[in-house]
């Protein structure tokens, strides 16, 4: 029965495969479609399963943990896995009608697959070496999805991503390298065991120091200078994919180090990342702020996120990790459906300066709409899906003294609604300056937008219903030991 | 002998940073290539080394090395060769659209 969780990675990836047969485009379109619904899908029966059974665990070809691979499924991958399909979904809808002929025939959909079995493979997966396999698979994909199409900037800008996440990965290497000098061990779990019995020493610290930078480069964590330049020059559906997907396995990867293996040293560790996160709200807001380029206001507000979400681990209560779950899974959603929606104003408006772009609610009402709606929750305004997230954060942070940070986490937010705000007045109020016949043309924009407005919607109304999820979620990260029990004593 | 492998990975990891910091393109794809290499000796040499023993062969052998961090290194040099392939794909593609290798020139400006 476990096999189950195989899916999530296995469907994506062949499917991939499988379309490079086949040069038929609307076939392509077709199969990636089915291949994603039966993703979310199986996803959700995971995440049923794990609800009624516990944390599901397969041991590879047989061998039993710690000497093979382990795919292991808690409740806080599987809402992740979740999220993503359903994210993936939408973005690959908006694909279909913006993304064109050009990046469609050199198979676009195939690695747009491959990046989903990379994200999925990366959450499921519990151990060290596999995750960085996992992180290869997707990054490679993202290499190739950033240049296809060939245009100018994209070029330019895949060279400084590729180049970032070689050295990074190599660094990835290199710790593993030290940890398995240290502890012997690659699976997770044995680490885990492995760390708390040999104690957290320096030694061990300055290797899991090495992890944070890592996982912080990917994850755009403080060291976030590669970010605004490489989100910016992809078509919208495969930015709203990076936006949404890659910069959060950086961050699943952070909590999965530093709750499960790293937690013995909090006072160094989680102190650091802290104030890391700090800086990234700060510096995030101010970059957000200060453009009035559509696209790079969108883009900063991915990294004031990410200092949001690390701030609720770094101060490591039941309450702030709920709250940073709930943050999570929220800014999955709202980061890919900003940056569709800034997507499609840049195709009707034909420019991303905000300067000349005015009074878009004419023609086109609803998108007007969905935009503001997407603002007030990104902002955390109740009764959507941001606030619950930094509610929890800020009492978390609250009850443990950190008031410095969770005001910054506040002031930040205020000004985080001041930037996206800022594209709503300037663009679609004001004078109508393009007539119908002059804007550019969108089709297939709506509804997926419409879809994700609808989930961070639920999210908020519906969070009595999910809060039992998270709960559990949580409490698997608080207690290092449910992991551990799951995958070396079956 | 691990402390020489040790020596090696470093003066390799640190003529792989001094090319990547370079301006010529060509050069910073041979310098990721060289970074990696001193990582993955690194990696071999991190599980310790022992001279004159394979890997394993059966449950009844004598001596053997840990073959694990082979099997990393395996797998990181795979990946680290599809990476280098794509990386002077993509640089030749570049240098062919853009006409120059040098990487001031690739800064890209502020009004696009």
């Amino acid at each position: 029965m476990n096999n189950i969780i195989t899916l999530p990675i296995l469907i994506p990836l062949l499917t991939g495969i499988f379309l490079i047969f086949f040069r038929s485009i609307p076939l392509q379109k077709w199969i990636s479609a089915i291949a994603l619904i039966v993703t979310t899908g199986v996803s959700a029966y995971i995440i049923h399963l794990i609800s009624t059974h516990g944390i599901l665990t397969l041991q590879l070809g047989g061998w039993e943990a710690p000497y093979g691979i382990t795919l292991v499924a808690d409740m806080f991958a599987a809402l992740l896995v979740l999220t993503t399909a359903m994210v993936s979904l939408c973005c690959l809808y908006y694909a279909f009608g913006t993304v064109g002929k050009n990046r469609e025939r050199f198979y676009f959909f195939s690695f747009f697959l491959f990046l989903v079995a990379g994200v999925n493979g990366s959450f499921f997966t519990g151990d060290i070496f596999n995750l960085f396999v996992c992180f290869e698979l997707m990054l490679i994909s993202s290499y190739v999805l950033l240049s296809l199409g060939g245009e100018r900037i994209q070029l330019r800008e895949t060279i400084k991503y590729l180049l970032i996440n070689i050295i990074s990965s190599m660094i990835f290497v290199l710790a593993i390298a030290y940890l398995y000098g240290i502890t012997g061990t690659l699976n997770m779990a044995d680490l885990s065991v492995k760390v708390a019995e040999i104690g957290q020493d320096g030694l061990l610290t300055t290797v899991s120091l090495l992890f944070l930078v890592v996982f912080g480069l990917k994850a755009a964590l403080f060291l976030y200078f590669w970010l605004p330049g490489s989100y910016s020059a992809p078509p919208p559906a495969v930015a709203a994919l990076f936006g949404a997907l890659l910069t959060k396995v950086g961050i699943y990867a952070i909590f999965r180090t530093f709750t499960l293996i790293f937690y013995h040293q909090p006072e160094v560790t989680h102190t650091l990342m802290m104030w890391m996160a700090a800086l990234t709200m700060i510096l995030g807001t101010i970059g957000a702020v200060a453009h009035w380029d559509v696209k790079k206001i969108i883009v900063y507000n991915v990294i004031v996120a990410v200092g949001l979400i690390i701030f609720g681990l770094s101060v490591f209560s039941s309450v702030s990790l709920i709250g940073s779950l709930y943050y999570f899974v929220h800014d999955m959603i709202i980061k890919a459906l900003l940056f569709l929606l800034a997507g499609a104003v840049i195709i009707i408006a034909r420019t991303h300066k905000l300067h000349e772009i005015s009074g878009l609610i004419r023609h086109h009402p609803y998108l007007g709409w969905l935009f503001f709606i997407a603002a007030l929750s990104l902002a955390g305004i109740p009764p959507f899906g941001g606030f619950i997230g930094k509610v929890f954060i800020t009492q978390g942070g609250l009850e443990n003294g950190d008031y410095i940070v969770a005001g910054i986490g506040l002031f930040t937010s205020l000004l985080v609604l001041y930037s996206v705000m800022k594209i709503f007045l300037n663009g679609f109020w004001g004078e109508t300056i393009l007539s119908k016949k002059e804007e550019g043309k969108v089709k297939n924009v709506l509804l997926p937008c419409s879809i994700l407005a609808a989930l961070t919607i639920l999210l908020g109304l519906g969070a009595e219903w999910t809060y039992v999820y998270f709960e559990q979620a949580v409490e698997g990260l608080m207690n290092p030991n449910f992991y551990i029990q799951a995958v070396l004593h079956d | 002998m691990e402390t020489l492998m040790t020596i090696t990975a470093g003066i390799l990891l640190s003529i792989g940073t001094y090319l990547i910091l370079t301006k010529s393109l060509l050069r910073i794809v041979l310098g990721t290539s060289i970074f990696t290499h001193g990582v993955h000796i690194m990696l071999l040499s991190m599980a310790g080394l022992k001279t004159g023993a394979v890997p394993l062969l059966g449950e009844d052998a004598a001596a053997y090395t840990d073959p694990i961090p082979q099997a990393l290194m395996l797998t990181s040099i795979v990946i680290s060769f599809a990476l280098t392939a794509f990386f002077l794909v993509l640089s030749y593609r570049t240098y062919k659209t853009f006409g120059t290798d040098d990487m001031d020139q690739l800064r890209g400006s502020k009004y696009e």
